[in-house]
């Protein structure tokens, strides 16, 4: 086809813009275009199912060339309505959703939820100490999980998958574990007002203490893949950077945060279930950039596996129960295991069925309205995998939550991903995401 | 989708072309990345080395919808993210199955709430149900092998336009409760 002469524009008003008719064209008006502009920006939509956005994340990126100018975050994608949800479950369903919030790490979020409640009620210097130990350990290793899984898919994100095949195996005996204590591999509920659902099994230490070399030796592997590859290095240093004025101005907290050399730790700085007993070193980096980040993970996977250490000898030194003793709100259930699956033991209904009367309609009404809360709220913080997390509970002295906001850290992580991918390339877009670590069921809600 | 030569053959013949086709299209199905919430984690656990789903042929998940033929909903679906499964479903060139994967997916779960699609058959049609809170990655390896076996028996070329017309029929006819009759008709066909 012979070039078409350049058809009039229609309009005079459109004298000054580029016009090419769509027959063809004489192209080096086109460029002379962009000379003139000087620009050449392009608007690109990364998400929400991209798959290295970490889950349901929408970047919207403007580029010249290669170069990122401007991102923006459209979050909203998984929201779940939880925090609406929960003013209609009673206090103890609250764990059920919570769970669900940051899936990566479930039993971190039901451990500040559960913390809020029994401080509204006062009982929280009243929590058994087995159960509170149980409560670190699992914590602990749900922490070790959490940074697996971040290191992992951030390798996969980078095109390492060898990364993530090996965070992943080393999570499964975590998982093999949690499965044997709380019957459940995610989402586990484990939590109770009051306590911890059921005690451990008689040989889960026995099998936690089996796994623990096992776990330590993945988590050398990943070292090694991570620490030791001139690639994954050339990519991290020196990237995404932001520094500890910026975090602080944008409420950055956790393994973010610690990169910049900040020593701060909920676990240290507000000390919650006797952490001010254990022996741990709270991690800090100086370089401020993604390869600190990741560096404070791998670091702060040894120092949690030596907490579950700790945590290990103790249990095997208290016995006792794991539930308050408090009748109003310890949730009267004993499960064991049936031929039909895990289930109320059939001993517990016995005694529940052949005692008082008065016992069996109180037993009823805990389970069916569930206990009262005095009204008030309270803020309480813990240190989450990926931050601080804070709950604001709410009671106006009812059986539900009257309100209920979580601060999660990876929403308030967002936050930096402008800060930390303008200015670079759109493949380190990818780098800066993944030394946030946010996850998206915690962000939305 | 009677579109190529199989649109030309006879029904009779169609029968055992659509037995190999079947096991063809079986033994490679490969999924698109539409992970939701916490059953994706389960999803790429189940790609990993102690489930390793490529022992089905299926272990490289494609983040292009046109490279795909199997799309595994997995977790809950918000109301803001429907029209964007929808879209990647419409950009999966057929045949194409989809697998619910976890219960807020197959029916919206806890969240039985205003954020949630109470279940993602609202948005795409489902081949195959895999319940649970998150199902465990073998439960997921079980669906989809599960599916292979409706696939391998699927019919082809006008067959299976048949069968899918009158599926859609048929969920047009249902009736929701308190309803005794519904006469809607797909494209205006006499039913």
């Amino acid at each position: 086809m012979t070039a078409q002469p350049i058809a009039p524009a229609p309009d005079t008003d459109f004298d000054d813009a580029a016009f090419v008719a769509a027959a063809g064209g004489d192209w080096s008006d086109v460029a002379d275009e962009i000379v003139r502009l000087k620009e050449e920006r392009v608007a690109i939509n990364m998400g929400p199912q991209h798959p290295s956005t970490h889950g349901v994340l929408r970047l919207i990126l403007e580029l010249d060339g290669e170069t990122v100018t401007e991102t923006r975050v459209g979050i909203g994608y998984l929201h779940s309505g939880i925090e609406k949800t929960m003013e209609f479950r009673t206090w103890t369903q609250g764990t059920a959703l919570t769970t669900r919030m940051d899936y990566v790490a479930s039993m971190c979020n039901e451990l500040t939820y559960v913390l809020a409640v029994e401080k509204l009620l006062g009982l929280t210097d009243e929590i058994p100490e087995r159960a509170v130990t149980i409560r670190v350990l699992i914590a602990e290793l749900t922490r070790v999980a959490s940074h697996l899984i971040a290191v992992g898919t951030g390798g996969n994100e980078l095109g390492g998958t060898t990364l993530m095949t090996v965070g992943f195996r080393e999570r499964e005996e975590i998982l093999r574990f949690f499965e044997m204590v709380t019957g459940q591999r995610m989402n586990n509920a484990y939590m109770r007002i009051g306590g911890v659902s059921q005690d451990l099994p008689p040989d889960a230490l026995a099998f936690l203490r089996g796994a623990y070399p096992r776990i330590l030796r993945g988590v050398g592997d990943l070292e090694d893949l991570l620490m030791k590859n001139p690639i994954y290095r050339g990519r991290l240093v020196g990237n995404a950077y932001l520094d500890l004025t910026g975090c602080i101005a944008l409420g950055i907290t956790g393994p973010m945060l610690r990169a910049t050399g900040l020593p701060f730790d909920v676990r240290r700085a507000i000390p919650y279930c006797g952490y001010e007993t254990f022996e741990f070193d709270v991690i800090t980096e100086t370089t401020s950039d993604a390869w600190g980040r990741f560096m404070v993970r791998m670091r702060e996977i040894r120092e949690s596996m030596r907490i579950v250490a700790q945590c290990i000898e103790r249990l095997e030194g208290t016995p006792g129960p794991v539930m308050v003793a408090d009748g109003h709100v310890a949730w009267p259930s004993q499960l064991s295991i049936g031929p039909d699956g895990q289930g109320q033991s059939p001993e517990h209904v016995r005694e529940v069925l052949s005692g008082s009367m008065e016992s069996l309609i109180h037993h009823f009404k805990l389970v069916t309205e569930g206990f009262r809360v005095p009204a008030g709220q309270v803020f309480v913080q813990t240190e989450h995998p990926k931050g601080t997390q804070g709950v604001h509970a709410v009671s106006d002295g009812g059986t539900h939550p009257y309100r209920l906001h979580v601060r999660e850290a990876s929403f308030n992580n967002l936050q930096a991903t402008a800060a930390l991918c303008d200015g670079g390339t759109v493949s380190d877009v990818i780098i800066g995401l993944a030394s946030i670590d946010p996850v998206l069921g915690g962000v939305d809600r | 989708m009677a579109d190529g030569i199989e649109g030309k053959a006879p029904s009779f013949m169609l029968g055992s072309v659509a037995k190999l086709v079947g096991a063809l299209r079986a033994g490679s199905t490969w999924p698109v990345t539409m992970g939701l919430a916490c059953c994706a984690i389960e999803m790429m656990a189940a790609g990993t080395a102690r489930f390793d789903l490529s022992r089905f042929g299926m272990e490289v998940f494609r983040a292009s919808p046109r490279q795909a033929d199997l799309m595994i909903v997995s977790g809950r679906l918000s109301h803001k993210m429907a029209p964007v499964v929808r879209r990647v479903y419409d950009q999966m060139a057929d045949p194409k199955w989809v697998l619910s994967m976890g219960a807020c997916a197959c029916t919206g779960g806890v969240f039985n709430n205003y954020a949630i699609v109470q279940g993602c058959d609202h948005v795409v049609p489902v081949d195959i149900y895999l319940p649970g809170c998150p199902p465990r990655p073998e439960m997921l390896i079980h669906a989809i092998l599960e599916l292979h076996q409706q696939i391998k028996a699927e019919p082809l070329g006008p067959d299976r336009a048949k069968v899918a017309r009158a599926v859609e029929q048929a969920a047009l006819n249902a009736l929701a409760p308190g309803e005794t009759a519904r006469p809607v008709q797909l494209n205006g066909a006499p039913v």
